[in-house]
């Protein structure tokens, strides 16, 4: 199978990124260097290209009830304008996908999910609407870029009369951009502060170019490899990696998003609520490794006795803090920050220790 | 720009230098160390360990990547360079030089034979 090209492949590829498949995509994978690229991004200012998201939008009389019956956080918690992240979960509480779900109104909600889950959940909101709810998949009608780092929101600002100041993170507003209509979210996957900008696809390669003009070469062209490192000190899930259908919100820390209590249920909401009861058995935390060996996503956690305990599900070196840290499922006992555990590296085991996170504070 | 005269290559992209006492210097090339990336750990063989032609001897980690070292003949490994548990980042920033990784001594009598030439490894980089 050909692998699919976002709108902007070529405006990414002049600005010299290297590209790899990635889900069915061809993605850049770096810039200038995932060191130079990440540091970029914590001190200053770096632009995604995060095309290959899909865009999924509910509309209907019973919009905001149906789509909050598949979600484990809850819509009506937050406003008219407002998003929230969350998770859409299967009857026995395994993870479909993690969302960021805009709430525009009761009518209407438009979904940000994974690339490489679009159809499998366009499908399962299809089968699971209640009421009078009709989901459009928009994917293909969208371009959508991240602009984040300390520096973004003074850039974003240059380009639009939207007045950015008082919008908090979470919250979003349409708008012009450059002289492109926007979807204009303070939302990211870096923890730093910034912008995720949804246009029409044909579009989204002038609004690259335009914000790379207005940025006078402070901006810098961001790959996956360090999309992947800034998320990881933040100790953001990565579908597929730490979270997937076997997982459940509650072990993966995502307690904080799962509603168990929410009015009106949701699928998934039973079987996690016996969870909580009964206690969990591992979860999913954060550690760093004691030597220079980088762990690395598959590679099994043991204990001192070398007998397999959990799984790292993912691992890296830190741009930031320039050790190695990763993330692993670990039985209950072995959760608390301070915890010794060791990691299985080839034919030897390599001692960490797990550690309270995000790894860098924000 | 082509890659140094004086060495060979292999498919792997290591280079393998045949020092005057007979041993045998091996890191990896431009290519590689640009392909890979930031080098942040590097997986060194004990001295006095043997390894075969095309065998793995250690491993170069990036920030995204694993990947393994393959020997460019056979031999004992008679000295790695401890600089690069301290600063792997000489891999990237000198491969063909402070970036060294092991040096073999060869067991065989022609170690370096079967192995590419500069303008060979050149012409096989502009097929990939």
């Amino acid at each position: 199978m050909s692998l699919l090209r976002t709108p902007l492949f070529e405006n990414v590829k002049a600005k010299g990124g290297r590209f790899v498949p990635f889900g069915g995509w061809e993605m850049a994978v770096q810039f200038a260097g995932i060191q130079s690229e990440h540091d970029a991004v914590r001190t200053g200012m770096g632009i995604f290209d995060v095309s290959h998201m899909g865009e999924i939008e509910i509309r209907g009389r019973d919009a905001l009830a149906a789509v909050n019956r598949l979600i484990t956080n809850d819509l009506t918690r937050i406003a008219d304008g407002q998003a929230l992240y969350t998770c859409m979960c299967q009857p026995d509480g395994g993870i479909v996908d993690d969302l960021v779900v805009y709430r525009y109104g009761p009518e209407h909600i438009f979904i940000c999910c994974n690339a490489s889950n679009r159809e499998k959940d366009f499908a399962w909101i299809v089968e699971h609407l209640t009421g009078e709810a009709r989901a459009v998949d928009r994917s293909v009608e969208f371009a959508q870029l991240a602009v984040q780092g300390p520096a973004a929101p003074a850039l974003v600002q240059r380009l639009t009369r939207v007045d950015l100041s008082p919008m908090k993170r979470y919250w979003f507003a349409e708008g012009e951009v450059a002289g492109i209509p926007s979807i204009i979210s303070r939302t990211g996957y870096t923890g730093e502060d910034g912008f995720e900008l949804y246009v029409p696809a044909a579009q989204g390669g002038r609004l690259w170019d335009a914000l790379f003009d207005a940025a006078d070469g402070a901006l810098h062209p961001i790959g996956l490899g360090a999309r992947d490192t800034l998320r990881l000190e933040m100790k953001f899930a990565l579908y597929g990696n730490d979270i997937d259908a076997t997982t459940s919100p509650l072990e993966a820390g995502l307690g904080w998003v799962t509603r168990l209590d929410k009015e009106g249920g949701f699928i998934g909401q039973d079987v996690l609520r016996a969870q909580k009861a009964s206690g969990l058995t591992r979860g999913l935390i954060g550690f760093q490794m004691q030597g220079k060996v980088p762990a690395r996503h598959g590679y099994a956690v043991v204990d001192a006795d070398g007998q397999t305990i959990g799984t790292v599900t993912s691992g890296s070196f830190s741009p930031t803090l320039k050790t190695c840290i990763g993330m692993a499922y670990v039985p209950k006992s072995s959760t608390a920050p301070g915890s010794q555990i060791f990691v299985q590296v080839r034919d030897r085991a390599e001692a960490a220790v797990v550690v309270k996170t995000p790894f860098v504070a924000r | 720009m082509g890659s140094p005269q004086d060495l060979r290559y292999t498919d792997d992209h290591e280079w393998a230098r045949l020092e005057a006492d007979g041993t045998i210097t091996v890191g990896i090339t431009d290519h590689a160390q640009d392909a890979l990336g930031d080098v942040v750990f590097v997986d060194l063989p004990a001295v006095g360990r043997t390894v075969d032609a095309k065998g793995t001897f250690g491993v170069v980690e990036s920030v995204k990547t694993v990947s393994d070292l393959y020997a460019p003949c056979a031999g004992e490994v008679v000295a790695v360079n401890g600089e690069l548990s301290g600063a792997p980042e000489q891999v990237n920033k000198d491969p063909y030089g402070a970036g060294w990784i092991v040096r073999l001594r060869p067991t065989s009598a022609e170690p370096l034979a079967g192995l590419k030439t500069a303008a060979e490894y050149d012409a096989y980089l502009a097929t990939l």
